[in-house]
């Protein structure tokens, strides 16, 4: 039976996350407040991954318009694809195509720099230095991503808007004025908050997943190799799952 | 020797164990104020484990670690971070933070100690002259040589004079001569801060060079502790099968 071990490691590292989620929590109130470790990590997460997310929610954009013309101009229903493209967007792709690009990026990077600061003994000499170093490395890297993360998917949300555009008026030809009127006539701002919310969420995962593999990393380079790999794998998979049941709660 | 033998470090009783290998086995320990102590021992006997149990970065599974007579089990999270300003730990490899210059990874606990940014310019530089790094201020740690780390180590360790200095390994993998080096900077730190030393190692020419007493770990436990001359001639084979160097013996049964 493969199943209850699935099963075991699931719970274990759901056990994981939270526990790391409190550490954070616990540690976020206390002084001394480093703004500038702050907006050091959000500059890493937010305008480093700047080029990444303009690419992809740039190409699904495009994509989306390409797939919806054919299939909506069947039903001569190709007015719609503005709403449609629009929409999925904001509510759907931006947020968790985005965020699993940052997964990638930035959770596999926090995994690795976490993970050998543990091997090289940097986060014991913290310790030893009086730091808490949940409290020192941890808590700017959380916020940092819960932060940055809406911003880069709001920036997301309007080049994939644009992608559709493009691609609708430039090669299919459609109205640009009708098409932008049918782009935003369906589409309400809980759309796009709950979009946003959602890629907070997302944020939080990826983050704290990623610190948290990184922080208990153990066994020299090949365990910053593991424990950058799980960090991505893990995190992907848990946004793709909380995607699911946020949208239930949400909509 | 020191004037007063009172205790600084006492390990009462210390077990721990990592999945199924026991480690410290009921180990009892004592290190004496201003002493100047080294641990000997094989590798992967457990000598980190021990000096991180006297830190308070590991925690017995049973048995109780006192620092001037406070168990360190008793102190809470936030607490154990204050009481950490009176220990400085050099690491084995340095474990210098590489994303930061020399002089921050030095001015580190005094920043975090709310020094004024004049106080922490003086005692980094009077922490990097005392380990001989005069002018290495603005390096990155990838830019020195494994001795020259250690250093910085060192110097980073002692920025808020410590009571208690802990050394891990602090000569491993370094050529003969900088091993000096850094033994007499041991004696001389311990000596200018008048602190207490722990000191673990490997290596005996280090040991009865700084040591004040020498101990020896064996099996989880220490079989031997006695000043350098002493422990020279104790009998107990596995302590002559550690000085000589010998292949075979009770060490390696």
């Amino acid at each position: 039976m493969k199943l209850p071990g699935l099963a075991e490691t699931f719970l274990t590292e759901v056990g994981r996350f939270f526990q790391m989620l409190w550490r954070v929590l616990l540690w976020t109130p206390r002084p001394p407040y480093d703004l500038r470790e702050l907006t050091r990590q959000m500059v890493r997460v937010g305008v480093d991954s700047l080029p990444v997310v303009l690419l992809t929610t740039l190409f699904t954009g495009m994509v989306m318009a390409l797939q919806t013309f054919s299939t909506l101009k069947r039903f001569n229903a190709e007015a719609y694809v503005g709403s449609l493209v629009a929409l999925s967007m904001v509510r759907e792709l931006s947020p968790v195509i985005a965020s699993l690009l940052i997964a990638g990026r930035c959770g596999s990077a926090m995994g690795a720099e976490l993970g050998t600061m543990r091997v090289t003994e940097q986060i014991d000499a913290l310790e030893v230095l009086a730091t808490d170093p949940i409290h020192y490395l941890v808590v700017p890297r959380v916020w940092a991503t819960v932060l940055t993360l809406p911003l880069l998917i709001v920036i997301g949300d309007a080049v994939g808007i644009a992608g559709g555009y493009l691609v609708s008026v430039v090669y299919f030809g459609a109205n640009p004025v009708t098409y932008m009127a049918n782009t935003f006539q369906f589409m309400d701002l809980d759309d796009v908050t709950s979009g946003l919310i959602k890629a907070a969420v997302f944020g939080l995962i990826i983050s704290v997943v990623g610190c948290q593999k990184g922080y208990f990393t153990r066994g020299g380079a090949e365990g910053v190799g593991r424990a950058t790999t799980r960090a991505v794998v893990l995190a992907s998979i848990a946004i793709l799952i909380a995607d699911f049941f946020l949208t239930k709660i949400l909509f | 020797m020191p004037a007063s033998s009172t205790t600084k470090i006492r390990l009462d009783q210390v077990s721990k164990a990592f999945g199924d290998k026991q480690v410290l086995d009921r180990l009892d320990f004592e290190v004496y104020t201003g002493d100047s102590v080294v641990v000997l021992g094989g590798s992967g006997t457990g000598k980190s484990v021990l000096l991180k149990h006297m830190i308070g970065l590991l925690r017995p599974d049973s048995g109780r670690v006192l620092v001037d007579g406070t168990d360190l089990a008793t102190l809470d999270e936030r607490s154990i971070t204050g009481f950490r300003r009176r220990f400085g730990m050099a690491f084995q490899e340095g474990a210098l933070f590489d994303s930061m210059t020399v002089f921050d990874n030095v001015a580190f606990a005094l920043r975090r100690a709310k020094r004024s940014p004049r106080e922490v310019a003086e005692r980094v530089a009077a922490c990097l002259e005392m380990v001989h790094l005069e002018g290495a201020e603005r390096k990155m740690p990838a830019e020195l040589s494994g001795g020259m780390r250690r250093r910085v180590g060192f110097a980073r360790a002692i920025a808020l004079e410590p009571e208690i200095l802990l050394f891990d390994e602090p000569t491993t993998g370094l050529d003969p001569v900088i091993k000096a080096v850094i033994d007499e900077l041991i004696l001389e730190l311990q000596d200018r801060l008048r602190s207490t030393a722990v000191t673990i190692t490997h290596d005996l020419g280090s040991a009865f060079r700084i040591a004040d007493r020498i101990a020896l770990l064996f099996r989880g436990r220490i079989v031997a502790y006695a000043p350098p001359e002493e422990f020279r001639q104790l009998e107990d084979a596995r302590v002559q099968q550690f000085i000589r160097g010998l292949a075979s013996g009770p060490l390696t049964e």
